[in-house]
């Protein structure tokens, strides 16, 4: 059965780069990372994306005793909910790993609940529906786009806010060094130079809906690899099937895309196995960047926030270069992005966006920008 | 959109039973706790799995379910939907005693990676080799209209022949698990 497509509308993303999505377009444009070296507890000065106390002031506040979390999630979302009043066939779907987690250290926990996070923030933009929370590692906030188009398109819903957070934690930063996964400067993405991840904090939303737009969604999918809960399948077979599949769905050759938008965490096992699928799937051509060395890994955000900015790109025609690469560290052919550029055939561009996590969880998704967006 | 007569099978693990198609298959002791319950409720399939010894409780209660709903079942193009209301909460309060103190910091990558809810769905996909659509939901109550409509698209779509879905909640020795096929 072939369904009505869904198409991206509105977009906005909070970051210690910018509060909304054109301050954070405009500090790419001008290289900036926003990654530094932070106390994340035990006086260890490690280098995170994480916002300052003096920037986590300016964010909007949903309730007087907000966390940074819920902030972050308002300052990305009020602008998108009050432009696209939800009604009561509005979905909110609501991507993150841990939400309030580090409410745990004062054994809070019922604060730290993914549900009493969700409502808080429905509450707050006024949304008339039970939020949906889709929980699946680094995979959450690009699986929750997919999730909600899949949702309009079976007829539960007419439009949908995708929201996505996570911050920068204590609990989470503990539990990738244990795992040694942490680089001890900015990470690398695909360098041969690369030693572990930076771990980043940030918010993203996008409306969708079925009404025309601005970015069509072509395909999409989210194969499990069923190899490994901690580490990605060597051959990439979970990425590989979610982009096989999603380019089906979309009715396209895959090689018939302009540029792809990887994980790329700079993680020695996450981008050798990315480097192995996009080279099965014949994209070893495609452009490719990972913009982990700007935002560091921002966990369940990450998908959605690349995709927003992948948009972006699409919007303008310009493609971002990856901050941290210098020379390829993979065994197997990349095209990796390295100066600002510009998209070759900007009618009908097209993304592949990708994103990979624990539990073996990989998503693609395929965008078009269509003839009805606004040009940069 | 579906509705509960589509439902090709059922499993359901609460009280220290474990019920598939209304047919009892396997009570433990009500005194036990859930660790002991797990175990026998392992031993009785018989299987050669010795992973199953290092998951967390909510892994060893949704890998159980999928196990006894699983038997003789086909797989092929079988998705995963899964959804609980305490994510890895349980786990979580183990990571966190591990860093609470810095004088006794100890984390643990074993106990690290159960911090995310969709491991549960990953163990069980390692098990029976689903290389297949996955999702995994958080709600406070199941959401029934959200994943039977999933579920609805994912085989209209052709993404899935046939889907493994339901609820796993485990979280301080309370726990229920309801597994369906549809």
């Amino acid at each position: 059965m072939v369904f009505e497509p869904v198409y991206i509308h509105d977009k906005n993303c909070v970051t210690p780069l910018g509060f909304d999505y054109l301050s954070n377009w405009n500090g790419l444009l001008r290289g900036i990372s926003s990654i530094a070296r932070n106390d994340i507890g035990r006086g260890e000065f490690i280098p995170v994306s994480k916002f300052t106390l003096e920037q986590a002031r300016r964010l909007l506040t949903p309730a007087e005793d907000s966390t940074l979390l819920e902030r972050m999630l308002f300052t990305a979302a009020k602008p998108i909910a009050e432009k696209h009043v939800p009604t009561a066939r509005t979905a909110l779907v609501l991507g993150t790993t841990k939400g309030n987690v580090s409410f745990l250290k004062e054994r809070r926990t019922a604060d730290a609940r993914l549900p009493v996070l969700a409502r808080k923030m429905a509450k707050a933009l006024d949304f008339r529906t039970e939020p949906i929370i889709v929980s699946q590692a680094c995979v959450s906030g690009l699986l929750a786009l997919s999730v909600a188009k899949r949702l309009i398109q079976s007829g539960q819903y007419d439009d949908a806010v995708v929201l996505a957070g996570d911050v920068v934690s204590e609990f989470v930063v503990s539990g990738f060094q244990a795992f040694q996964a942490m680089s001890l400067d900015p990470c690398r993405p695909y360098d041969k130079d690369r030693a572990g991840l930076s771990l980043g904090e940030a918010a993203a939303c996008i409306y969708v809906s079925k009404v025309p737009g601005e970015f069509k969604i072509l395909g999409e999918a989210a194969i499990s690899d069923a190899n490994h809960i901690s580490g990605p399948s060597r051959t990439g077979e979970g990425l590989v099937q979610s982009v096989l599949r999603a380019g089906k769905e979309a009715n396209i050759d895959i090689k018939d895309i302009d540029f792809i938008s990887a994980h790329g965490t700079a993680t020695q096992y996450n981008d050798e196995m990315e480097a192995i699928a996009f080279n099965r799937l014949g994209l070893q051509d495609v452009p490719l960047h990972s913009l982990k060395g700007y935002f560091g890994h921002t966990l369940g955000t990450a998908g959605l926030l690349e995709t927003i900015i992948g948009l972006m790109s699409l919007q303008f025609g310009t493609l971002i270069p990856t901050v941290g690469f210098e020379t390829l560290g993979v065994s197997q052919p990349l095209n990796i992005i390295q100066r600002m550029s510009r998209i070759p055939n900007e009618a009908r561009s097209r993304l592949l966006k990708t994103a990979s996590g624990f539990g073996g969880a990989n998503a693609a998704m395929i965008i078009e920008k269509t003839t009805a967006a606004r040009t940069g | 959109m579906l509705e509960k007569i589509n439902i090709q099978k059922t499993c359901i693990i609460e009280g220290h039973q474990i019920v598939v198609d209304d047919k009892l298959v396997w009570s433990g002791a009500e005194v036990l706790p859930f660790s002991d319950f797990a175990k026998e409720a392992f031993l009785q399939l018989k299987i050669d799995y010795p992973k199953f010894y290092k998951m967390d409780a909510l892994s060893k209660l949704a890998f159980l379910a999928a196990e006894y709903i699983l038997q003789g079942e086909d797989t092929d193009e079988l998705a995963l939907v899964l959804a609980n209301k305490s994510a890895s909460l349980d786990t979580d309060i183990k990571h966190q005693k591990s860093i609470q103190d810095a004088d006794h910091f100890y984390p643990r990558p074993a106990t690290f990676v159960y911090t995310l809810a969709n491991i549960c769905a990953g163990e069980i996909g390692i098990r029976h080799g689903l290389q297949t659509e996955n999702a995994f939901f958080v709600a406070e109550e199941f959401p029934k209209e959200t994943i039977y409509s999933y579920v609805d698209y994912l085989l209209k779509s052709g993404k899935a022949k046939r889907v493994l879905c339901g609820w796993v909640e485990y979280f301080q020795e309370e726990y229920r698990a309801l597994l369906y096929i549809f």
